[in-house]
C-alpha cells in the first residue's frame, strides 16, 4: 500500500534557510544542505525548498544549493518560488530537482502548466495553491499570500488538474504558521474532487495533525516547516506516532 | 573490481539523468554519457534512466541507432522506470512499439486509486543479486501511470490497486518499475548491487 508522504519544506532566502509566520517575521533556521542532509536521515519521504528569494543574485545561490541538495539527498525534492517560464523551470530539473513547483505564474498563465507538463510530463508539475478562509468559502491568494485573487480554490485546483499538473500543494494561510493544525475540511474538498495527489500544509504543531490530515483530510502528504526546523519533533517520532494509529508510512 | 568499472547512462532526453549520475557518484562508481552506439564500447555496464514519454524515447533511440546496440548488448544493463518498460514489445503510452527484448506489454494503471501512483510503496523481493542485503520486503519509490503486469520476468512485485512487476530480470537486462535514484538507501544499496553483482 502507498505510503503517507511526510515532507518538510525550506524556505530559502540568502542561501539560508527561514522560518516566519503567516509568511513574515523571517527567522534564520539555518545551513539548508546541511538541513536537508538531517531531514534525509531522519526518514524525510521527499523535501521541498522554495526560494523566497528578492534578487537575481541570490537566485544563483538558489540555483548553487539545489545543485549541492541533488547531491546529498537520493529522494525526490521539488523546487519552486518565482517560477515564471520553462526555461527556468528546465534550469532547475537539469540541477537536479525533480520536481518544480509554481504558484503565481500558474494564476497569471494557466498555460504554463500545460507546458510544462507536456514538456517535462505532468509528475515534475507541483501547483502550489495559497487559500485563505474567506466568508464565502476558500479563495486562492498570489503573490506569496499578499494578493487575493477572488478564485475559489475548487474551482482553480480542478482547472489545474484539467492542465496537467501532477500534484497539488494545498497551504492554508490561515492556520500557515499556528501550529493549531491543518485545515482538513479543505483538503477533504479538494483531495475528493481531485484523482491526483494533494499535499496538506500550514498549521502543523504536534504529530496529531498528521493524523488528522491523513484520516479526516484525505491528504497523501503532509508537509511542514516549523515543527521540525526548531526541533519540536523530529520526523521520526512523528512517523512512529503515526504508525501507532494504524497510518501507513515508510518506516 | 569494481573500482574500474565505467557505467554508461543513455541518453535519450529523459529529464533525469543528473539523478542517476549523482546517486552513482555518492557510490564511488564512474558515469559517462552514453549517445551512440559506439559508445558502448567504452562502458563495463549501462543504465536507461526513465522520466519521460515512450513514444519520444523510442524516437530518440532509433534516431541514434541506440535502439539496436540495446537489443544485441551483452552488457548488463539496468532499465529504471521507463527505461524498464521500454524493454518491453509495446507500451499503451503513445501505443509505442518498444524494444522487444522482453515478452511483455506496459498497460496504463485502470484502477480506482489517483493516477499516477507517486510515492513510497513496498515491494516484496525474490532472491536476485540486485536485491541482495535487502530486506525481502521493504520501501521504494515510485512515479508511475503505466505498468508491466506480473509476467514471467518479474523478481518482485508491488500492488497498487493491482499487482504489478517492481522488477523484472531477463538474460543481462534488468529494469526496476520504481527509481532507485530517488529511494533513498535501499535505492542506493540497489545500485552498488548492480554494478557489484548483476552479470
Amino acid at each position: 500500500m502507498l505510503a503517507k508522504r511526510i515532507i518538510p519544506c525550506l524556505d530559502i532566502k540568502n542561501g539560508r534557510t527561514v522560518k516566519g509566520l503567516n509568511f513574515n517575521n523571517l527567522t534564520d533556521a539555518g545551513d539548508p544542505v546541511k538541513l536537508a542532509a538531517k531531514y534525509y536521515a531522519d526518514g524525510a519521504d521527499e523535501l521541498v525548498l522554495l526560494d523566497i528569494s528578492a534578487t537575481l543574485e541570490d537566485r544563483e545561490t538558489f540555483i548553487d544549493v539545489v545543485r549541492n541538495v541533488a547531491k546529498t539527498i537520493f529522494i525526490p525534492f521539488t523546487v519552486g518560488g518565482g517560477v515564471k517560464s520553462v526555461e527556468q523551470a528546465e534550469k532547475l530539473l537539469k540541477t537536479g530537482a525533480d520536481k518544480i513547483s509554481i504558484n503565481t505564474a500558474a494564476i497569471q498563465n494557466p498555460q504554463l502548466i500545460r507546458q510544462l507538463s507536456e514538456k517535462f510530463g505532468s509528475q515534475c508539475v507541483v501547483v502550489a495553491i495559497d487559500a485563505k478562509a474567506t466568508q464565502d468559502g476558500w479563495e486562492v491568494l498570489s503573490h506569496a499570500g499578499t494578493m487575493t485573487t477572488g478564485i475559489s480554490v475548487i474551482t482553480w485546483a480542478k482547472k489545474c488538474e484539467l492542465l496537467g499538473a501532477g500534484e497539488i500543494l494545498l497551504t492554508s494561510y490561515t492556520s500557515d504558521g499556528t501550529k493549531s493544525g491543518f485545515a482538513t475540511d479543505l483538503t477533504l474538498r479538494v483531495s475528493q474532487t481531485l484523482n491526483i495527489p494533494v499535499i496538506a500544509s500550514g498549521g502543523a504543531g504536534i504529530p496529531q495533525h498528521f493524523a488528522d490530515i491523513f484520516t479526516k483530510g484525505n491528504a497523501d502528504a503532509a508537509l511542514a516547516a516549523g515543527i521540525f526546523h526548531f526541533e519540536n519533533y523530529t520526523i521520526t517520532a512523528v512517523k512512529n506516532f503515526l504508525l501507532e494509529q494504524g497510518i501507513n508510512v515508510r518506516n | 573490481m569494481t573500482k574500474n568499472v565505467t557505467i554508461g547512462v543513455v541518453q535519450y532526453g529523459a529529464g533525469n539523468q543528473a539523478s542517476v549520475i549523482n546517486a552513482m557518484e555518492s557510490i564511488g562508481m564512474k558515469c559517462v554519457s552514453v549517445n551512440i552506439p559506439s559508445d558502448l564500447a567504452l562502458v563495463d555496464k549501462l543504465i536507461i534512466p526513465g522520466v519521460g514519454h515512450a513514444g519520444d524515447a523510442m524516437i530518440r533511440l532509433q534516431s541514434t541507432g541506440l535502439d539496436e546496440a540495446i537489443k544485441q548488448t551483452k552488457l548488463p544493463l539496468l532499465g529504471i522506470c521507463l527505461g524498464m518498460q521500454l524493454l518491453g514489445v509495446r507500451s499503451d503510452e503513445g501505443n509505442t512499439n518498444c524494444l522487444s527484448i522482453c515478452n511483455f506489454e506496459t498497460v496504463r494503471f485502470n484502477i480506482l486509486l489517483k493516477v499516477p501512483q507517486m510515492g513510497w510503496n513496498k515491494v516484496k523481493m525474490n532472491n536476485n543479486p540486485l536485491f541482495s542485503g535487502l530486506n525481502k520486503d521493504d520501501w521504494f519509490y515510485f512515479v508511475h501511470s503505466y505498468y508491466v503486469p506480473h509476467v514471467k520476468y518479474s523478481i518482485a512485485q508491488c500492488n497498487y490497486g493491482v499487482e504489478f512487476a517492481a522488477a523484472i530480470q531477463y538474460q543481462n537486462f534488468w529494469g526496476v518499475q520504481f527509481h532507485p535514484e530517488k529511494s533513498g538507501v535501499n535505492g542506493l544499496k540497489l545500485l552498488k548491487n548492480f554494478v557489484e553483482l548483476c552479470y
